[in-house]
């Protein structure tokens, strides 16, 4: 047990840990957005089709990225937690669920005032918004089955099962614009093929991503710290801390 | 560089304002409001935590 990955494994040696490390992750965030709102608001060009409505994208992709990313971190963490039985794990996923669905409200907001201009409605029962509809309820169920039960570790569990079978809505909302035929576009950047875009529209929209991907950590820890407080509040440490003195 | 020829135009976001900036606002409102909201459940569960440790120092004085 004395490997770096068991060693923070622990409450007691986390918490200190991601107090130091938040700033960090914020510097970066602000960093990122800042550079990233410059590029996407300043540098990028008016789009010939879309006009200067496209510059949306700079906030809809990176929350949209973020939804599915904290999706799988989180029922990754929670999968951890059932099968290992590690207190840490379960934190993890209960600290990421409320900025997971953060950023799926967010992709579907954003996502609204796209489409109207651009397609003349704010929603369609498409593919593509339907399954994102449905990860931003799979984020509000696993944060209701959570609260909803008294004892904290039977609560864990419950939602963790809740949290990997709703894992196979993530590909789903991935591929949805590739299956079906959707208004939804297809993806804006891909792994395969050169992006359809120019290369500062890309620039901005990868450094948004980025700043939202710090931001959600910064978000992650501080709300992780918070729970192991709340949850560890019996323990001898927790007393001992300087911020209980 | 530089396609805007002012802050109104700027803002004008090629008659896409509404929208962009709709975008925009409510995404910065969302980070802010769930900043708020940590910060004030930090504080609550720290304030909790010095009452029961002051409680605890109180006890040992007392034996």
């Amino acid at each position: 047990m004395s490997s770096p990955f068991f060693r923070f494994a622990s409450p007691v040696r986390f918490y200190p840990m991601a107090g130091k490390l938040i700033p960090w992750f914020w510097m970066a965030a602000s960093v990122f957005g800042l550079v990233g709102l410059y590029v996407g608001f300043m540098v990028a060009p008016t789009d010939a089709t879309q006009g200067d409505g496209y510059r949306i994208i700079f906030l809809h992709v990176p929350a949209s990225w973020m939804s599915m990313f904290i999706y799988v971190v989180m029922a990754g963490w929670a999968a951890a937690g059932l099968a290992f039985h590690t207190r840490l794990s379960s934190m993890v996923a209960l600290a990421l669920a409320p900025t997971g669905a953060l950023m799926a409200f967010l992709s579907l907001w954003t996502g609204a005032l796209w489409g109207k201009p651009m397609w003349g409605t704010w929603w369609v029962w498409d593919a593509r918004l339907t399954s994102e509809l449905i990860l931003l309820f799979l984020y509000l169920g696993f944060l209701a089955l959570h609260a909803a039960i008294d004892e904290p570790k039977r609560a864990d569990r419950a939602a963790a099962v809740l949290a990997l079978v709703g894992v196979v809505n993530v590909p789903i909302i991935y591929f949805s614009v590739k299956w079906w035929n959707t208004l939804h576009q297809g993806s804006s950047v891909s792994l395969t093929k050169a992006p359809a875009m120019a290369q500062t529209m890309l620039w901005g929209m990868l450094l948004m991503a980025l700043c939202f991907w710090m931001y959600s950590i910064a978000a992650g820890l501080t709300r992780l710290r918070a729970i192991i407080l709340e949850r560890e509040a019996q323990a001898s440490w927790v007393l001992q801390l300087p911020e209980a003195a | 560089m530089n396609h805007w020829t002012s802050l109104s135009d700027f803002l004008h976001m090629g008659g896409y304002a509404a929208y962009v900036w709709g975008s925009v606002g409510v995404s910065a409102l969302a980070l802010v409001v769930e900043q708020v909201l940590l910060k004030r459940r930090m504080e609550t569960i720290v304030r909790s935590l010095r009452q029961r440790a002051r409680a605890e120092r109180m006890e040992q004085g007392l034996a």
